[in-house]
């Protein structure tokens, strides 16, 4: 049985394409994805994330359990701030990649896959046995809208004051009607833009609220569909494409978000091994270079040239609405991660060039 | 949202539609299929002169999140490629039944015409 947010209903209403995603059944899109990939490039869109996860951490050994759980450093996180985090087993492989919020000086909110839920409180729990801290799986009493785009501060506000003072990565905890609600200035979609954590009986409300607030400013809903060309295009991993179990943050190209300077924690050893002496295969970027179908998960790479052969694979690829080419992420062995190496993609039995590029693949103009 | 399913052509269940004149069949894809798929981004056509079965996957369409086989709806050889589809794939969305037209067949089996379904069946197909 699929699970259902909040808003189902809401998007049922709106004209949504329910598809299952996760466990859950979500809003592929409403208009179309090409459309909502434009409106939050372009001005506003307004995603329902209350899929994700939450997970409450609290007291007085949460600092020192999430520094030994995470790869990043939360005691760099002053309260009312946010960092992106991964959780690696034992063999330096993913469980899940994460947002933290340091909501209070002993207080943290983690947002977790949609997918990952289980397996991540199962060994939060596991993890920690005997410290000093209460942890909380909150996952089904909360629900989560995400407002992106570069319009999202000209309507957010109205709706919370004050968020517009938020700078990026800063999350605020409001009292909004009587109940607790958070607001964070963060995203999965390469733009400008707002998270909002919040009760799941009030989450309709705040929905409806938002979309009219939005709609002097050409927002409008927008799907899982738009939500994963526009990260592709901006190479945000997806957990289950990019990450997994046997695939470490080193591999993926997220070193930045591996803090081996701070202590032990799990997965240590062996990241540090991979950050010094290197690592088997390399999440890449890759645009197509001649008109081509879209590049599509699974995909074989090869190398080029007399000697081509198959090198890796795509793990996630598109049509990017943006680039109007087709674009993925994919693994290949570090000697072919060369920026400007030429490869290509077999499609239906047959190769077609492509280039490896600098992440992210789509670079928001600056105006 | 209701589709458009006009009443002169003929259906194949895989939302396929055949227009004929003469002993040529063209083919293109259904306005429901166009909705169905969503943004069409690319079109991949079948060569000039291929014998194509009826059922046999023969041509395909990619929309942003997925590729989709179309397969021939009757038998014959392949005599002309709409090239404009594959140079503007949203001509698919926009004009299903008419510039958004995939390729013609000379039909080598007439009464294969006759198993394809009405434009009232193909309605009730789609639930409409």
């Amino acid at each position: 049985m699929l699970k259902r947010t909040p808003l189902y209903d809401a998007h049922v209403k709106l004209g949504g394409r329910m598809v299952e995603f996760g466990g859950w059944e979500m809003p592929v899109q409403y208009s179309s994805i090409v459309d909502e990939h434009n409106a939050v490039r372009r001005a506003a869109g307004v995603f329902d994330i209350s899929h994700m996860g939450e997970v409450s951490v609290s007291g007085q050994g949460a600092s020192d359990f999430l520094n030994f759980v995470l790869t990043n450093d939360v005691k760099k996180l002053a309260a009312g701030q946010g960092q992106y985090s991964i959780m690696c087993n034992d063999r330096g492989g993913t469980i899940d990649d994460l947002y933290v919020y340091r909501l209070g000086e002993q207080q943290y909110l983690l947002i977790i896959n949609a997918s990952r839920i289980e397996p991540d409180v199962d060994w939060l729990r596991q993890k920690a046995a005997g410290r000093n801290l209460r942890l909380e799986n909150v996952s089904d009493a909360m629900g989560a809208i995400a407002v992106q785009g570069p319009r999202a501060v000209e309507f957010v506000p109205a709706c919370f004051p004050d968020t517009d003072k938020l700078t990026k990565n800063q999350v605020t905890t409001l009292n909004h009607e009587g109940k607790t609600i958070h607001v964070a200035r963060t995203g999965y979609t390469g733009e400008d833009g707002f998270e909002i954590v919040a009760p799941a009986d009030t989450i309709e409300k705040i929905w409806t609220r938002i979309l009219a607030a939005g709609h002097a400013h050409c927002a409008q809903p927008a799907g899982l569909g738009a939500r994963d060309t526009l990260r592709t295009e901006v190479c945000y991993p997806l957990y289950g494409h990019e990450l997994d179990e046997n695939t470490s943050p080193i591999e993926a190209g997220l070193g930045f978000f591996v803090a081996l300077d701070k202590g032990d924690f799990i997965g240590r050893n062996l990241l540090a091994e991979q950050k010094a002496n290197g690592v088997k295969k390399k999440c890449i970027a890759f645009k197509m270079t001649d008109k081509s179908a879209p590049p599509r998960p699974h995909y074989a790479i090869w190398s080029t040239g007399p000697k081509a052969s198959k090198i890796g694979e795509v793990v996630s690829g598109t049509q990017s609405p943006s680039l109007g080419i087709g674009v993925g992420l994919g693994y290949v062995p570090p000697e072919f991660a060369t920026r400007g190496m030429n490869i290509d993609i077999e499609i239906r039995g047959k190769r077609s060039p492509a280039q490896i590029v600098k992440k992210p693949i789509y670079q928001k103009q600056k105006v | 949202m209701s589709s458009n399913v006009p009443g002169d052509l003929k259906y194949a269940k895989s939302h396929e539609w055949v227009r004929v004149a003469g002993d040529v069949a063209t083919v293109g894809i259904t306005d429901h299929a166009q909705h169905e798929l969503t943004d069409i981004v690319f079109v991949e056509l079948p060569e000039l002169g291929r014998k194509v079965k009826a059922g046999d996957s023969c041509a395909v369409v990619e929309s942003v999140k997925t590729a989709s086989d179309i397969y021939a709806p009757v038998s014959g050889e392949v005599t002309a490629v709409n090239k404009a589809v594959v140079d503007e794939p949203a001509l698919v969305n926009t004009d299903p039944y008419g510039k958004g037209w995939f390729f013609q067949v000379r039909l080598a089996q007439r009464e294969e015409l006759d198993k394809l379904l009405s434009a009232a069946n193909y309605t009730s197909q789609i639930g409409q």
